[in-house]
């Protein structure tokens, strides 16, 4: 055990440090000009081969985490966010056509082409497999017919990336293909979905005869469940963020510190204090439980069931800890949107409100649990129903 | 960067783990808690071959010389076997108050004694940590002992006993020691000896060779360490047992463990232990590298593995159904044993409450 980084990768997190601190201003500027600026110095798609767009050194976690962290620490906007980058991305380097990955990569890499992911429909939460919008063949096109929901960024998306059941008499598993179209094509309605936030965070999209050219799939077809696991193995094989918890938690502590009611800092009160104690401890221990996965990963070896709980503990304590923040403004905690006496722009709220939907979105508690149960402590599966 | 145990810590977690699955099974458990034995001499004997024993004290004096994380890796397994030994006071906290306070004299008299199985050391700091209750706490004057310490640790058939003052101060007692009584403590955890000890003007050697706080904290932050690493491996045994039970007993026609209700429990404690790990770790390692990190993660460890085993003890329980709170399954001496680990040297409130205390939060 030994948490030292080494002299190489100080000197490697003396370079980031060097880089934010000369580009300060940079980073005001508008996002795709950052983002360019950061892939040119190998702060973005810093792994992603050079004739694809990306800066193209070797994979090395290290470094990875090393740029994060400075990027945290100095508060400096990080590499632009999608699902583009972070799921299509991968995808396309594994199993798209040469073609595919030359179209596309660069220009989604530089936010010049943004991506939202078909997947969920509403009768396809849990149960994905058993999707039910349809890709008919005609000639050279597939004509796509169906609903999907939860899709985020939809409204701005110039792109998509679809799971549709191209085969409707194979097995559910065997009969899905991953397509890749444009949210401009005719056919496509998209409506956004509000949520208890009061934002609309999500949407719906309708697809009514939809032509897609047959070359535009991903992997072959029938292929598409193998296609999506495999964007699935690479969301999971990122680490989760160790720092989110963190730093919400840093700033409850904050509040904390400086509100007062009836003139008794929050901090003062013995059951606030504790609850924040409570989670600190939580904060911590998935922080070193964020380590070891780390460790793993650099060794290669598999997390098992330190990665496996990963989602379920770390969405619970996240919205716990808005819950504490909430709880701990008493009356001002229910202050939202833009009333007089807002503490922190009413984030908790809507923070526990959002969190409560990611502790339901990919993958509910109740199917992590299942996860865990049956492939980390190795529990009889449920008996199969008959499948519908 | 490497947050993982190295082979050789595998290796010995492996090997105490073996040689406890030998000598101190269930019936061997069982045994110690019904007889009135002291020290149960076969197991510790076991575990001195392995080095357990001497596991931190240097070479120089017939130990392994090895970390304080080493000791928590043993410390679990001892938990995960809920073994009877006096390992705790022996062999981890009264050579760290030794080597933190003690004189040369003081350490190369006992040191080797202690690394060999010899002597058994019982440790007496619950006053100066979890604070006095019944009018507990001896006081120190010329080299003398006056008073009782309640809630000592290992404190049948010892040799030496470190004892902390109400003033903070920390003293060696010989056994047989003139004016000196000690009385077991009857607990729910019949697997460890608690006793009082009381002092009448007992001679007692100061350790003051020194800082006596930094000593006296250490020891509070390796207790909390090893208490924490002792509910890591008796919660993770009793989700191992918990699992195995549903994967054999059928009702309904079906495996237990193949219905949601039963497998959720179980994935519920999983979910909440394996963070734990990896927290035990950092706080024994923060012992080893990181001393300024120390107090705050250990008493973290303390509180959270105290929740947390809790709820596994609980719901391990109700997963085995009746059989479960039955004497003839024998699962209640784990139950029993994060019960103790999680009231001694200060329940999770309490440590909180200090946890809170060290980063300004609260006045200790």
């Amino acid at each position: 055990m030994d948490l030292s980084y080494g002299p190489r990768y100080e000197a490697f997190r003396a370079s980031v440090r060097a880089f934010l601190d000369g580009h300060a201003q940079s980073a005001a500027r508008d996002p795709r000009a950052w983002q360019a600026l950061l892939i040119e110095h190998g702060y973005a798609a810093r792994t992603i081969p050079k004739e694809y767009g990306g800066f193209g050194a070797a994979p090395d976690i290290l470094e990875s985490r090393i740029i994060a962290e400075a990027f945290t620490s100095a508060r400096a906007p990080g590499p632009m966010a999608s699902q583009g980058i972070s799921m299509l991305v991968p995808t396309l380097l594994e199993l798209g056509t040469e073609d595919q990955k030359r179209r596309w990569i660069g220009p989604t890499l530089r936010g010049e082409v943004v991506w939202c992911q078909g997947y969920s429909e509403p009768g396809s939460g849990s149960d994905l497999a058993s999707l039910s919008t349809r890709a008919v063949e005609d000639g050279d096109d597939f004509l796509i017919s169906g609903q999907k929901i939860w899709t985020s960024t939809a409204a701005q998306a110039d792109m998509i990336f679809c799971l549709v059941r191209t085969e409707p008499d194979a097995p559910k598993h065997a009969g899905i293909s991953y397509l890749i179209f444009s949210m401009k094509t005719p056919g496509i309605e998209v409506g956004p979905l509000r949520t208890m936030t009061g934002h609309a965070e999500f949407n719906e999209v309708f697809f009514t005869d939809v032509r897609v050219p047959r070359s535009q799939i991903v992997g072959g077809r029938g292929e598409g469940w193998a296609v999506a696991n495999a964007t699935l193995k690479h969301e999971r094989g990122m680490l989760g963020d160790p720092n989110a918890a963190e730093s919400r938690l840093a700033a409850i502590i904050a509040l904390m510190s400086e509100e007062r009611v009836g003139g008794e800092r929050l901090m003062d009160n013995p059951l606030l204090r504790d609850r924040l104690m409570r989670l600190q401890g939580r904060v911590l221990a998935m922080k070193f439980n964020g380590l070891r996965l780390l460790t793993a990963a650099l060794a290669g070896e598999a997390p098992g069931l330190a990665g496996l709980i990963v989602k379920l503990q770390g969405c619970e304590l996240n919205h716990q800890l808005a819950a504490l923040a909430i709880d701990a403004l008493g009356e001002l905690g229910v202050l939202y949107e833009d009333s007089p006496h807002l503490r922190d722009h009413g984030l908790w709220q809507q923070r526990y409100m959002f969190d409560l939907g990611l502790i339901i979105g990919g993958g509910t508690a109740q199917i992590q649990k299942n996860i865990i149960a049956e492939r980390g402590l190795g529990m009889p599966r449920e008996p199969k129903t008959v499948a519908a | 960067m490497d947050f993982a145990l190295s082979p050789e810590q595998r290796q010995l977690q492996d090997s105490v783990n073996a040689a406890l699955a030998q000598v101190s099974p269930l019936a061997r458990v069982r045994a110690f808690a019904e007889s009135g034995e002291p020290v149960a001499r076969d197991v510790w004997a076991t575990l001195t071959q392995l080095g357990a024993a001497g596991v931190m004290i240097p070479e120089e004096h017939g130990g392994l010389g090895l970390s304080l994380l080493d000791a928590a890796l043993i410390g679990e397994i001892l938990g995960a076997h809920a073994a009877p030994s006096p390992f705790l006071g022996g062999a981890v906290l009264a050579p760290i108050a030794l080597l933190a306070a003690g004189s040369a004299a003081q350490q190369s008299r006992w040191l080797p004694r202690l690394a060999a199985g010899e002597a058994i050391g019982a440790i007496a700091v619950s006053e100066a940590v979890a604070g006095a209750r019944d009018g507990a706490g001896p006081t120190a004057r010329d080299g003398r002992l006056s008073g009782v310490s309640l809630f000592a640790i290992d404190a049948a058939g010892w040799d030496l006993a470190i004892v902390a003052d109400t003033a903070g101060g920390l003293h060696l007692v010989e056994a047989g020691a003139p004016g000196l009584a000690t009385v077991g403590l009857t607990t729910i955890d019949k697997t460890r000896r608690l006793g009082e000890l009381r002092f009448a003007d007992t001679p007692a050697e100061p350790l003051a060779a020194g800082d006596a706080a930094a000593a006296l904290r250490r020891l509070r932050d390796a207790a909390w360490t090893l208490l924490a690493a002792d509910m890591l491996g008796a919660s993770g045994a009793m989700i191992a047992k918990a699992v195995a039970y549903a994967g054999e007993r059928r009702q309904f026609g079906r495996l237990i463990g193949s219905f949601q209700a039963v497998k959720h429990l179980c994935a519920e404690m999983a979910a909440e232990l394996e963070p734990c790990r990896a927290l035990v770790w950092y706080a024994a390692y923060a012992g080893d590298a990181v001393p300024a990190e120390f107090p705050l993660v250990a008493a973290h460890a303390k509180a959270h593995l105290s929740e947390v085993s809790r709820f596994v003890a609980r719901t391990a329980t109700e997963v085995h159904g009746g059989i479960g709170i039955t004497d003839l399954l024998g699962l209640h001496y784990w139950f029993k044993r994060v019960g103790l680990d999680r009231q001694l040297l200060g329940g999770p409130e309490r440590v909180r409450h200090l946890a809170a205390a060290m980063q300004g939060f609260a006045v200790a």
